[in-house]
């Protein structure tokens, strides 16, 4: 019995998802295009040929090699050379240029006197993608140059002794997961988790909204089988699943595929992580949804909550580094330890014990708030607020009354109309 | 609509009742700005991350291994927590996000400098965590050449060069990186200030649809427009103005957190941001009512407001610069009221350039504001027709 209740809860609340073109916006559309425009927004992961001008007051054959190998370099590009610092700074102000390199005047003949010239880089900080498009080019070309400086002075040596002497200890640097070290393979498993959340969230919602209108309007009329909240509670959330389900294989595997991002996750932790990401999202969804009194205002209410949480997550900004009181602000969220687990479950193949923290925070945030969802409904329930048995009675009464008035209006109507006709007829 | 009051004021003063009438109204436009605003300057209040947790791997364990880990001194940002004892224990410390980045030194490294060979020390770091890993990044690559100049500095020392002569030959061409406006690398600066009015912004849309549509919804517009005389503009503004002043206390208090409280750059003055953020507050009402009398359905116009919105975040071009992004997005940034309060704030707060390079952005903003004239006729036919679906 509990089980036939539990399906027609589940069959309902399908049914309603699925004739409410508002939800399915939620749970379908947003889903589908969304991170398709972000991985797009992103597509190109880094900056490329940042333009910048440059103030050549050496005009040597050093300065100009330099200039020609930073040119070169896949980050930045000069776009003009001018005479003076005054000139370069008017392009960029007009936003032609992002950064100037200044080469003084003395540039060539202090590195012949063999002390440490200095090259002067003024960089817009509109951006950090600048900075740091300028810091790597030009770095880039600075180590080269002055290992070529290096082993003309050293001539004398051989070889490996050139080597040893310029550079003792080598390094090389590996960013791992990210190869590119780009934007979108950081941020785009952020938006993804953080979007199945929110969906969930504001379609919930908005289903409840209109339940809510209906109910103020006299017109929901529910069955038995919403006597018992564990029932509606259990059933919903099922239904909810079932939808989730497609759309989150759809957001965290189809779309890092199309876009070639990494995806070094394993099947059995990705399932193992995302169900409970998807369960706490939903009892979540559920708590929320009860404050819900109108479809639209879970527009206003929780779209701009996207913003912190991406930031709380610690993606961003490093969690390291958080006020201990958002830290904690944080965890009562799934999105937090959603995006912490996927990012690294999918970018840098961690496996379930690995994501352990954030698998074992998810569970108990789908507990806690299974167990509010209940604590609130049974609330409303009794005070009358909810479908309750005496209250789907009283609405059956008055849906049969109404059923009987319009009758009556019908009978009503058609005598007069045919009065009138009578009326024109003898006319 | 006799016994009601007619005129501008009267519609102001109904919706100001209206506004009071819903606790959604100030979640929305006090709430969650105010919200916004403490959470994103408190967040990063350090500026710049610091002492970001790294680990070494030092698998030679050597005399030479030893002394060049002595030599990796901890920065600012770096702080090394933990030496791991193999590269795989060092891998997993970094899934388990307890480090963001470490050292290797590998095996060999003593047998290599002894036998006159170059030792390697190689960085790691997780790139899932952009920032962090690049700060880091700065850090370890400064730190290893910084170690390894250590032992070439001791070399040219020995062979009796003064230290001029030795920095002149270790590195004799060298970076001086002048970062403009923002000279600390702060976060904060090059997010809030962007962030804040976007959330701003964001709401501005939504609410302004949002209080238009439940006119239509509630079935109130008829009185609504009577009040006005059937004068659609007069309807429109006079119901949106309290919401301007509610909106504009919002800039201020933001305008006040930045650039009074904690002192953000802000070089040719307050009064350029303040005429921009209003500005902004304008043009996003305008860019609302547009869509709202384009749409006349309060779940799609305000699905579109909401995206328009949330798109404009990424879309203005200061975390993600636009000039990296695909030719069609690039074309539409210009659709976006923040897209111009960004180049505004770039101009007059950050780099202090004459108001004249960025009067073409104010204009813009401008237009947005009046965008609404093309076709706020279809409001008002919606106004007196309309019957609402769910």
């Amino acid at each position: 019995m509990w089980v036939k209740n539990l399906l027609d809860v589940c069959g309902k609340e399908l049914r309603s998802t699925f004739s409410d073109v508002g939800v399915l916006v939620f749970f379908i559309i947003v889903p589908l295009l969304y991170p398709l425009l972000y991985a797009y927004l992103y597509g190109r992961e880094v900056v490329r040929e940042v333009p910048v001008v440059v103030v050549d007051e050496c005009r040597s054959a050093t300065s100009r090699e330099f200039l020609r190998k930073s040119d070169a370099t896949p980050d930045l590009k000069i776009i003009s050379y001018c005479s003076d610092i005054e000139e370069a700074r008017n392009l960029i102000h007009r936003h032609k240029a992002y950064g100037l390199i200044h080469i003084p005047a003395e540039f060539e003949r202090t590195l012949t006197e063999g002390r440490q010239a200095t090259i002067n880089l003024y960089c817009d900080m509109s951006g950090l993608l600048y900075y740091k498009a300028m810091l790597s080019g030009c770095t880039i070309v600075s180590l080269d140059m002055n290992r070529d400086i290096q082993m003309e002075r050293l001539s004398g040596l051989s070889d490996w002794e050139k080597d040893v002497m310029t550079m003792p200890i080598q390094n090389e640097y590996v960013t791992m997961f990210n190869p590119a070290n780009g934007f979108q393979t950081f941020l785009i498993p952020a938006i993804l988790v953080l979007l199945l959340q929110q969906t969930l969230v504001l379609g919930v919602a908005m289903l409840a909204g209109t339940e809510a209108e209906r109910r103020r309007a006299g017109s929901l009329i529910l069955g038995h089988e919403y006597d018992n909240p564990m029932t509606v509670l259990c059933g919903k959330s099922i239904a909810y699943l079932l939808v989730y389900g497609f759309t989150a294989t759809y957001v965290l595997c189809f779309v890092p595929w199309l876009f070639h991002m990494p995806q070094l996750w394993q099947l059995p932790t990705l399932i193992a992580f995302v169900i409970p990401f998807l369960l706490s999202s939903i009892f979540f969804a559920m708590c929320i949804s009860f404050f819900v009194r109108d479809r639209e205002s879970c527009f206003l209410l929780f779209v701009f909550v996207s913003v912190p949480l991406i930031f709380m997550s610690g993606i961003s900004w490093p969690s390291s580094n958080m006020p201990a009181f958002w830290k904690v602000l944080a965890q009562i969220f799934p999105s937090t330890h959603g995006i912490n687990g996927f990012a690294r479950i999918n970018t840098a193949g961690a496996l379930l014990q690995d994501v352990r923290i954030e698998s074992i925070s998810l569970w108990v945030l789908t507990g806690i708030y299974f167990m509010l969802s209940l604590f609130i409904y049974e609330r409303m329930y009794r005070s009358d607020k909810m479908p309750g048995a005496e209250f789907v009675l009283a609405m059956r009464i008055r849906a049969r009354r109404n059923i009987r008035v319009a009758a009556r209006d019908i009978k009503e109507t058609r005598q007069e109309i045919k009065a009138k006709l009578e009326q024109k007829r003898k006319k | 609509m006799s016994g009601t009051k007619q005129g501008f004021w009267a519609i102001a003063r109904r919706e100001i009742l209206r506004m009071q009438s819903r606790p959604l109204y100030g979640l929305s436009m006090v709430f969650a700005p105010l919200f916004c605003f403490v959470f994103f300057t408190t967040l990063m209040k350090e500026g710049l991350p610091q002492s970001l947790p790294a680990g070494v791997v030092d698998a030679d364990n050597t005399p030479v291994s030893r002394s060049i880990l002595r030599n990796l001194d901890s920065y600012q940002q770096t702080e090394i927590i933990k030496q791991y004892s193999n590269f795989a224990e060092a891998r997993e410390a970094m899934q388990k996000n307890e480090i963001y980045g470490f050292f290797y030194i590998p095996k060999g490294t003593q047998e290599k400098a002894s036998s006159q060979e170059q030792p390697k020390i190689s960085i790691y770091t997780n790139g899932t965590y952009l920032i962090p890993s690049s700060l880091l990044y700065r850090d370890m690559k400064t730190m290893a050449v910084m170690a390894s100049a250590a032992v070439g500095r001791e070399v040219l020392l020995a062979r009796g060069a003064n230290m001029d002569q030795a920095m002149g030959f270790l590195q004799p061409i060298k970076m001086d990186m002048r970062p403009l406006g923002n000279p600390w690398l702060n976060y904060n600066v090059y997010l809030s200030n962007t962030i804040l009015p976007a959330v701003l912004a964001l709401m501005i849309l939504m609410v302004t649809c949002f209080s238009i549509h439940t006119e239509l919804k509630d079935g109130t517009s008829k009185e609504w427009l009577g009040m006005a005389d059937d004068n659609i503009l007069k309807a429109v503004s006079a119901k949106l103005f309290p919401q301007t002043m509610v909106f504009s206390l919002m800039a201020i208090i933001y305008l006040v957190l930045l650039y009074g409280y904690l002192g953000f750059p802000h070089h040719n003055g307050f009064w350029p941001m303040f005429v921009a953020a209003e500005l902004l507050i304008l043009a996003s009402q305008g860019f609302a009512v547009f869509i709202a009398s384009a749409i006349p359905s309060l779940r799609w116009s305000l699905s579109l407001c909401t995206l328009w919105g949330v798109l404009s975040i990424p879309i203005s071009g200061f975390s993600f610069p636009v000039m990296g992004m695909p030719a069609a997005l690039q074309a539409l940034s210009y659709l976006f009221p923040l897209r111009y309060y960004f180049l505004i704030y770039v101009d007059q707060a950050l780099n202090g350039v004459s108001l004249v390079y960025s009067a073409w952005f104010y204009v813009a903003m401008i237009a947005f504001t009046i965008l609404p004239l093309v076709d706020i006729h279809m409001l008002r036919k919606a106004a007196h027709e309309y019957s609402y679906l769910p």
